[in-house]
């Protein structure tokens, strides 16, 4: 088990500086760079630049000094925010995505959860006819069409919540459950249908020969197998909540990583190009990491070697 | 005691029914049996005849919907197993009448170690605390002789094998030292030499328990050792009942005979084709209005197709449902 987590933890390295270097490619593949501008620049300014940001150098030289400074864990500055390092964007601004994605990861569980298991046990019934349109609901449409459409209602014609920015608990519920609902209605769907799947199985027939309470049968015998497929959505469902979803920030205009990542993109900003993405990467492989491992808590028949 | 004859188990006129896409299939339509203290009943038939669900409806573990018992009587000890409530009939199961399954790679929880599937039994039942339920389950381990309990117990299940497996089931089963176990094709999953060793271990603790037991299974040759007597069963109907010993001697049954017929016989001759009773199960949601055997029988006539056969009583245990009963059980024994 321990040198399963330590090969998985040594993989992330080789892993994350390949993501670096496919955008670093991608980056420089694209036209256009951080100090172009509608007017073009003179020259000799451009050269300046040029040798300032060591852009004059050849392209190996140039990897390798970006890929030395990445195995140091040092990003630089960033090029726009100047005398900004990357790290320190960063750590400011992946808080508000941390909190925002793992309130929306415990509110998408907590319902789709429930949801699923009382639909499963249900079967057929009212609830789970709909709770199953609810999600295919949620599903279907897309983030940026019900934040804003949040945002009309409840702020605009109720006036009962803040329509955007970070403040206190209630600026958070609107950007929660936008960004929660359609992890919820995936999960509710897993839940039902791994459920239904186990609650036919020949153990569950055993476990109610053996007299046991239907309620004991549920959560003893059934909800361990029937939250395996759940299990492994929630893992890259976790990293890219925490990662900050974009359109939601975008819609609250909430200062996270999401919003942050975009922006740097757009400002041609390399070194928090390339910050962010590697950060992102190692977040997504350390959640996967986590549900394998917890595969293994929850199967026994999963062996680590 | 007195009210039931002595009987533990007494079915009358059970129905049970599902609802299907293709209609009503009427898995099991109209059967009766007595079950007697200490006593063990087979029950023989193919897929599909409506075996296991008979004893399903007995244990009340009919999935409803799409099934149904519509009509019947279930008593159990003198009590009306269709009239309880939930919790009735879970004090019941398991600790009353115990059931083993068909297939042991599935019928256990593979997420739970087999300590804990089997303490909560004697947990439920007995009121047995944590330490009193593990010690119950070491015991019962070693009652059906797994090698070394005390280091198997708190393995998981996919750590035995088929017939290890079989035995923990059985363990199981019999924590609470039902008065009535039903084995529902206990062996059918296993090989030949392991379903040798589970069929005895099942009779000894038989005789030690003095457990009532109902062996489903669709080979007659298992049943032939075990049981008093035996119920053929086709299309969910009762085709023939009656003592072991009749049974085999002097069937009186067209499909008794082609099941007989069809047991591999070790002192055969070489190369000689294996008897198989010709044709399918029929489809039971869409039964014809003769004999639902009618079609596959060697002896059938016109009536057959034509008028429901009837149940014909041969002496005062032996029955069979056959337009031709007394003719088929006065022709056979001399083979």
């Amino acid at each position: 088990m321990l040198k399963f987590i330590l090969k998985r933890l040594l993989i992330i390295v080789p892993m994350a500086l390949l993501v670096v270097t496919v955008t670093w490619v991608l980056i420089r593949v694209a036209p256009g760079n951080f100090y172009s501008t509608e007017r073009s620049l003179p020259p000799a300014i451009e050269e300046n630049i040029k040798k300032k940001y060591g852009l004059d150098q050849p392209w190996y030289i140039q990897y390798g000094t970006m890929m030395g400074n990445i195995l140091r864990l040092d990003f630089g500055d960033s090029l726009k925010y100047q005398g900004q390092s990357v790290n320190e964007i960063i750590a400011r601004h992946f808080p508000y995505s941390a909190i925002l994605g793992l309130l929306a990861y415990l509110l998408a569980l907590g319902i789709g959860l429930f949801a699923g298991i009382v639909a499963a046990l249900k079967q057929n019934s009212a609830f789970d006819y709909g709770s199953m349109a609810a999600a295919m609901l949620g599903l279907s449409v897309p983030n940026f069409v019900l934040g804003p459409l949040l945002v009309l209602l409840f702020s605009l014609y109720l006036y009962w919540l803040p329509p955007a920015r970070w403040g206190g608990p209630l600026y958070l519920i609107m950007p929660v459950v936008t960004l929660a609902a359609i992890y919820a209605a995936y999960i509710a769907r897993l839940t039902r249908a791994g459920m239904l799947e186990v609650m036919r199985s020949d153990y569950i027939r055993t476990a109610r020969a053996k007299g046991l309470k239907e309620s004991k049968v549920l959560l003893k015998h059934a909800l361990r197998g029937g939250i395996i497929p759940v299990v492994s959505f929630t893992g890259p469902a976790l990293a890219s909540l925490l990662a900050g979803t974009v359109v939601v920030e975008k819609v609250f205009a909430i200062p996270g990583l999401g919003n942050i990542f975009i922006q740097s993109v757009l400002n041609r900003d390399e070194p928090l190009i390339l910050g962010i993405v590697a950060f992102l990467s190692i977040l997504i492989m350390v959640a996967n990491l986590i549900v394998d491992i917890s595969y293994g808590f929850l199967d026994p028949r999963i062996r680590y070697e | 005691m007195s009210e039931n004859n002595g009987n533990l188990l007494t079915v009358n006129d059970l129905r049970t029914y599902f609802q299907t896409e293709d209609g009503v299939v009427k898995a099991v339509d109209g059967i009766s049996f007595e079950l007697k203290k200490g006593e063990t009943l087979g029950i023989v038939g193919e897929s599909g005849s409506g075996k296991s669900v008979s004893n399903l409806s007995v244990m009340r573990l009919i999935p409803e919907p799409p099934g149904k018992i519509v009509s019947g009587d279930i008593l159990f000890d003198g009590i009306d197993v269709r009239r309880l409530s939930d919790e009735e009939v879970r004090n019941i199961r398991g600790k009353r009448i115990a059931m083993i399954f068909q297939d042991p790679m599935t019928s256990l929880n593979p997420f739970l170690k087999i300590s804990t599937q089997l303490m909560e039994v004697t947990q439920i039942h007995l009121g047995h605390s944590r330490e009193q339920a593990y010690d119950h389950a070491l015991e019962m381990l070693r009652k059906v002789n797994i090698p070394a309990p005390e280091k198997r117990i708190d393995g998981y299940p996919h750590e035995f094998s088929g017939g290890m497996r079989q035995r923990v089931m059985i363990a199981m089963a019999l924590s609470c030292e039902p008065e009535l176990l039903i084995a529902d094709e206990p062996t059918t999953a296993l090989d030949v030499t392991i379903q040798a060793q589970i069929l005895e271990l099942i009779k000894g603790l038989r005789t030690e328990l003095g457990t009532s037991v109902i062996l489903i299974t669709h080979d007659l040759g298992v049943v032939a050792g075990m049981t008093d007597k035996i119920i053929v069963m086709y299309a969910g109907k009762i085709f023939e009942s009656a003592p072991t010993k009749e049974l085999f001697a002097k069937p009186a049954n067209p499909y008794t005979k082609g099941l007989l017929k069809s047991v591999p016989d070790p002192a055969h001759e070489h190369g000689e084709p294996l008897y198989q009773i010709p044709g399918l199960p029929p489809d039971v949601a869409n039964l014809p209005p003769g004999c639902p055997f009618a079609e596959r029988c060697d002896r059938a006539e016109e009536i057959c197709e034509r008028e429901f056969p009837p149940f014909v009583q041969i002496n005062e245990n032996h029955h069979s449902l056959c337009h031709f009963a007394k003719e088929v059980h006065a022709s056979s024994g001399g083979e």
